[in-house]
């Protein structure tokens, strides 16, 4: 009788497992089998009335339903499962073209992207990047430069006095220069560049601004030459316009340094051909430089004998000017964001 | 302007392109602007034959020219055209400077084939009303009619445009100057113009006493002559002021002007019949006043350098001359003076009482007491020359130049490492020699003496490596970098500061701007939240640039506005920035406005800046610089910001900013704005540490409260944190509930608490102990009833 109800049993499996595509039905069939009242289970309760010998073989053959309805079970509710989450999944597809939840990121300013990318070759040249007080003293910003009161070099820089001839917005970046080398006491070796605003008396236009920023450089070490000053402008001005700009020194004349140079660069507009940005030469004056003066050293407390140095001082507006082809230089000051919102991303390499 | 012509007198140059030139010049270092080349093609010599009023006004005139080969009518508006004079006819087609073509037109009815022409309308002269005034040019009656005028004047000629701005020194803006440079890029000699001329018997010093108190002047140097015979200059002379840009006056005074232009000396002549026997070079006194030779009187100071006859003064020194000794039409003696004063002293009068001339403006540069003993002389040759003048032999002169020579010894050496080249020996020699430099060379060692008309060159080192490196060609420099130890560079104190907050405030969605330092006195008392003055400018440009802000918030108001009118509604910008106090204390600010939407998406709903947000940014920053749990938000009361809106940012007890959304006053929109002090974050936080995350599980426990509106939840929340225990890790705020379901006055909060015991499992008991304990307390606290736990 048992081994026929085993048979029973196992057919109607069989019948019943075939084409199984719904997990209701499925679930049924659970309970048809393993349900308190289950076929298996009702089986499985009749093995009081075997004969202990064959007990066992009895309870094997049980098992044997389990498993073989168990397996069946996984596998079928595995796919099943995975045929509704992929039906689920298809209603939820969305329009992926619908227009982004736009994430708050904020733009540098122009001057400070350019700034900044200066000051990444100055770092990595070991130049610290230092900065001085807008409102300065006569004596920083003009006499310990060797501009005495009353020379006609001041005459090129229409100052903004405060207070009398003794305290003033600082027309020039170069106080810097001089307050980092008497921190240094004339003991130790100066890299540093220093970004800042600076102030004159000009009236805003297209090409004046009467606050713009100055990028200054000073390099006091042992044994420095204009040679050395040409080759970091070099380094500057191929890490900043490309591998194909060049450098060229025309004699200029600085009170602070001497020999003093202007550093032209290959137009970066017509790459030299000329054009009407330089006036048809090929290239355009960007820094004023040179070797530092005895003087200024002497007065700052390096004695010329044993140090030597260069510095350099360029228009950070300027150089924003020519890289992002801007023609006016009141952009800078306007905050106009629809312009300052395009700054927000890394340029080419 | 430097005349090429003239300039030929000293140096041969014929053989020279001037384009090419110009470009030899500009690289060794003087810039030439421009090159000015006088041809104006359509220009001729014609002559007026006939004058009629214009029958339809009352200052026009339909004149007849001859022109050789034709004779035009033109309407002329000149008040001095007239019958017989020669004049300069643009011809139709003729394009003047500015762009200007001549047509043939009509004017009020009357056909007009042409134009006759002043010299500023030539590009020749300034426009002044002065020019102006003198109407349509008038020629010689000899004027050759059909020929080309500029050629007959002599005006062909080449100019150079220096750029005196970077000039080195005034040592080229004169032509011989401008010789010996042309002269060291060529390589060829200078020959000065002559400073020959007779004498009569008499010495001037038998008769004339000089007379200098003043430190200020340390050369002074007179001669007399006589007989003068005032008229015309010869052509060249009036050709070469013209090119210069100087008007001829008469021979007299056009020597003056020649010599300056020539020697880059200047002289000053007064009439010896006026002056007497007799010049005092003193200080001005205070409030001593002058006519001068405009006719105006100009009062003076004691740092005034004066020239006077013993009593009154007769000249300011350097500057301009005085009316009661000027040189007339009816002038005979001329005492011709020849000095150096002190430079500072003639820029500070000059610019004082805004006088710069061709003459101030090179005392102020100084001068070289060789060549203004030469001028002296060259003044009296060409008088003698040009305006039969009789010179007295001899001179007066009182001399503190100093006369020991500027000697300079160096290596080969110790130029080359300045340059960073190496120069052979007989390159430099071959420099100096170009430079015209008297040298000698004994053991590799050069002993240069620097002329004195280098006024420029001091006797170092750094000074003989330009000269010999711009000549031997800057093009001959290598490219090196400094032999000195590698590092990498750092930020240094604020610009450190400076570039973390720049950082994180961009990565929080604010754009950063640059606005003016210089703002109006209105705009500086804005947003004033501090018990600060500000700087104000003794002498401003205009009043909207006049004082030095100590906040950055006005400024942000103007950008705000600017890019509102530009439809631009979502503003998030920040700027960090430097602002001053009347005492000049310098503090960094950051400032920050916000306004319109933070996140986007239209579509889906954006998120809305309110004040919470900018709390959040403001606290963000405070966190990521260190600062967590040390700063709070405490009501503050500034008058432009929004009374019940605003606080200030309070760190470690110390107020360090604002925030708070602009008052309806000044705009209607919401704008919301915060200023912190960047020094008050330098380096006071505390070292990054790891710390481990729970262990055990937390116990999370609601409450909700009913209290008065005016409570602050601030103050719940500290009153929580006091009465708790250490198991207490955070409070939350999860709902804020204000409207009908409670009494008007009140309002519903929600807290979360989160408790753990770190290094153990909470027990539920402890932790409801701690909880209860906690809700008697707020209740007692703040009249608070419990709505919900």
């Amino acid at each position: 009788m048992e081994n026929k109800k085993f048979d029973e049993i196992k057919k109607s499996l069989e019948e019943d497992l075939k084409d199984v595509e719904d997990l209701k039905v499925l679930d049924d069939l659970r309970i048809k089998y393993l349900g308190k009242k289950g076929l298996i289970t009702e089986l499985n309760s009749e093995i009081k009335n075997v004969p202990n010998e064959e007990k066992k073989e009895f309870g094997m053959k049980v098992n044997e339903l389990k498993d073989q309805f168990n397996t069946f079970y996984d596998s079928v509710k595995e796919r099943l499962d995975q045929a509704a989450l992929n039906e689920r999944l298809e209603k939820e597809a969305i329009d992926i073209s619908l227009p982004s939840t736009k994430v708050p990121v904020g733009a540098p300013h122009i001057l400070e992207k350019v700034i900044e990318e200066v000051e990444e070759v100055f770092l990595s040249m070991g130049y610290d990047v230092v900065d001085g007080p807008e409102i300065e003293e006569d004596k920083y910003n003009f006499e310990m430069l060797n501009i005495p009161k009353g020379h006609p070099a001041r005459d090129a820089q229409d100052t903004f006095y405060i207070e009398g001839e003794e305290i003033l917005l600082r027309s020039q970046t170069s106080p810097v220069q001089v307050r980092t080398m008497l921190k240094g006491e004339g003991k130790v070796p100066i890299r540093m560049i220093c970004p800042g605003k600076t102030y004159r008396r000009d009236d805003d236009d297209a090409s004046h601004s009467h606050q713009f920023m100055q990028i200054e450089g000073l390099l006091v070490d042992k044994n420095i030459s204009l040679s050395d000053l040409k080759g970091t402008m070099d380094v500057l001005f191929k890490r900043l316009f490309g591998k194909d700009v060049e450098t060229r020194f025309r004699p200029s004349y600085y009170q602070f340094t001497e020999p003093s140079v202007e550093v032209d660069i290959t137009c970066v507009n017509c790459h030299g051909k000329g054009c009407n940005v330089c006036k048809h030469t090929g290239w355009v004056t960007v820094v004023g430089a040179g070797v530092v003066h005895p003087n200024v050293l002497r007065m700052s407390g390096y004695d010329p004998d044993v140090w030597s140095g260069f510095a350099f001082g360029f228009g950070a507006e300027r150089l924003a000017m020519m890289k992002y082809d801007i023609n006016d230089i009141r952009t800078f000051y306007n905050a106009d964001l629809r312009e300052a919102k395009v700054f927000d991303r890394e340029d080419e390499e | 302007m430097i005349s090429l012509n003239w300039v030929g007198d000293y140096i041969d140059i014929k053989d020279q392109d001037a384009h090419e030139l110009a470009t030899k010049i500009t690289k060794a270092g003087i810039n030439i602007e421009s090159v000015v080349t006088h041809q104006i093609k359509g220009l001729v010599i014609g002559e007026v034959e006939h004058v009629e009023d214009h029958p339809d006004s009352d200052h026009l005139h339909v004149c007849k020219v001859n022109i050789g080969k034709e004779k035009l009518q033109i309407v002329c508006g000149a008040h001095n055209v007239r019958e017989g004079i020669k004049v300069i006819v643009a011809t139709v087609g003729t394009i003047l400077p500015g762009d200007f073509e001549i047509k043939e037109s009509k004017i009020r009815g009357v056909d007009s084939c042409g134009m006759m022409c002043a010299l500023f309308e030539l590009g020749l002269e300034e426009k002044t009303d002065e020019t102006y005034a003198k109407g349509i040019a008038e020629l010689d009656p000899e004027a050759p009619v059909g020929e080309d005028p500029l050629v007959y004047l002599g005006l062909d000629d080449t100019l150079y445009d220096l750029d005196i701005h970077k000039h080195r020194n005034n040592d080229c803006y004169y032509h011989i100057g401008f010789a010996y440079e042309i002269a060291c890029i060529l390589n060829r000699k200078v020959t000065l113009p002559s400073l020959e001329y007779k004498t009569i018997k008499e010495k001037i010093q038998d008769h004339f006493k000089l007379e200098v108190t003043t430190p200020k002047c340390s050369y002074y140097m007179a001669r007399e002559v006589r007989n003068v015979h005032i008229g015309e200059s010869p052509d060249f002379i009036k050709r070469r002021l013209l090119a210069a840009g100087m008007r001829p006056i008469n021979n007299v005074v056009d020597i003056s002007n020649y010599v300056m232009l020539e020697f880059g000396n200047p002289l000053h002549f007064f009439d010896k019949d006026k002056l007497g026997d007799r010049i005092v070079v003193r200080d001005a006194k205070d409030k001593e006043e002058v006519t001068t030779l405009d006719g105006k009187v100009r009062v003076l100071d004691s740092s005034d350098i004066v020239i006077t006859d013993g009593e009154k003064i007769v000249c300011i020194a350097g500057v301009m001359g005085g009316e009661n000794t000027e040189v007339d039409e009816n002038t005979k003696n001329i005492l011709i003076e020849s000095a150096i004063f002190d430079p500072v002293s003639i820029r500070y009068t000059s610019r004082k009482l805004e006088l710069p001339s061709e003459a101030s403006i090179r005392y102020g540069k100084g001068l070289n007491y060789e060549y203004t003993e030469m001028a002296s002389r060259r003044a009296c040759h060409l008088l003698e020359k040009y305006a039969g003048a009789e010179v007295l032999e001899g001179y007066v002169l009182i001399d503190h130049e100093d006369h020991s020579e500027k000697k300079l010894s160096f290596q080969p050496e110790d130029v080359d490492s300045i340059l960073g080249i190496t120069i052979s020996e007989e390159d430099m020699k071959h420099e100096l020699e170009r430079l015209d430099f008297p040298y000698t060379l004994k053991n590799g060692t050069f002993i240069v003496t620097i002329p004195r008309r280098r006024l420029d060159i001091d006797a170092n080192v750094n000074d003989i490596a330009e000269e010999i490196g711009r000549l031997y060609g800057y093009n001959n420099l290598v490219s090196s970098l400094p032999n000195i130890p590698i590092r990498r560079g750092e930020y240094i104190g604020d610009v450190k500061y400076r570039k973390i907050v720049s950082k994180r405030l961009r990565s929080l969605g604010l754009n950063e701007v640059k606005t003016y330092t210089l703002v109006s006195p209105e705009m500086a008392e804005k947003f004033s939240y501090e018990d600060k003055k500000c700087v104000v400018l003794p002498n401003p440009m205009s009043v909207d640039k006049s004082v030095v802000r100590k906040s950055i918030l006005p400024s942000f108001m103007n950008v705000y506005e600017y890019n509102k009118a530009r439809g631009v509604k979502d503003v998030s910008i920040y700027e960090i920035a430097k602002t001053y106090d009347s005492s000049y204390n310098e503090v960094s600010k950051i400032a920050g406005l916000m306004t319109g939407d933070y996140a986007f998406n239209d579509w889906r709903g954006n998120q809305e800046i309110d004040f919470y947000v900018v709390k959040g940014i403001v606290e963000n920053v405070l966190d990521y610089m260190g600062y967590e749990k040390r700063y709070s938000f405490v009501r503050s009361h500034c008058s432009d910001l929004h009374p019940g809106v605003q606080a200030s940012i309070v760190l470690d007890g110390k107020t360090i900013g604002i925030i708070g959304k602009v008052h309806p006053n000044i705009t209607k929109n919401n704008v919301f704005v915060f200023e912190m002090d960047l020094n008050s974050l330098f380096g006071r936080t505390n070292k990054l540490k790891y710390k481990e995350a729970f262990k055990y599980p937390s116990i999370q426990k609601d409450m909700a409260y009913i209290i008065d509106k005016n409570i602050d939840v601030s103050e719940i929340i500290k009153t929580i944190q006091k009465t708790a225990n250490k198991t207490l890790q955070e409070v939350s705020v999860f709902d804020v509930y204000e409207g009908d379901k409670i009494d008007a006055s009140k309002k519903s909060v929600a807290f979360n608490l989160v408790f753990n015991g770190v290094d153990r499992t909470l027990t539920d008991e402890e932790v409801m102990e701690s909880f209860n304990k906690i809700i008697d307390k707020v209740v007692s606290t703040h009249h608070a009833e419990l709505r919900d736990k």
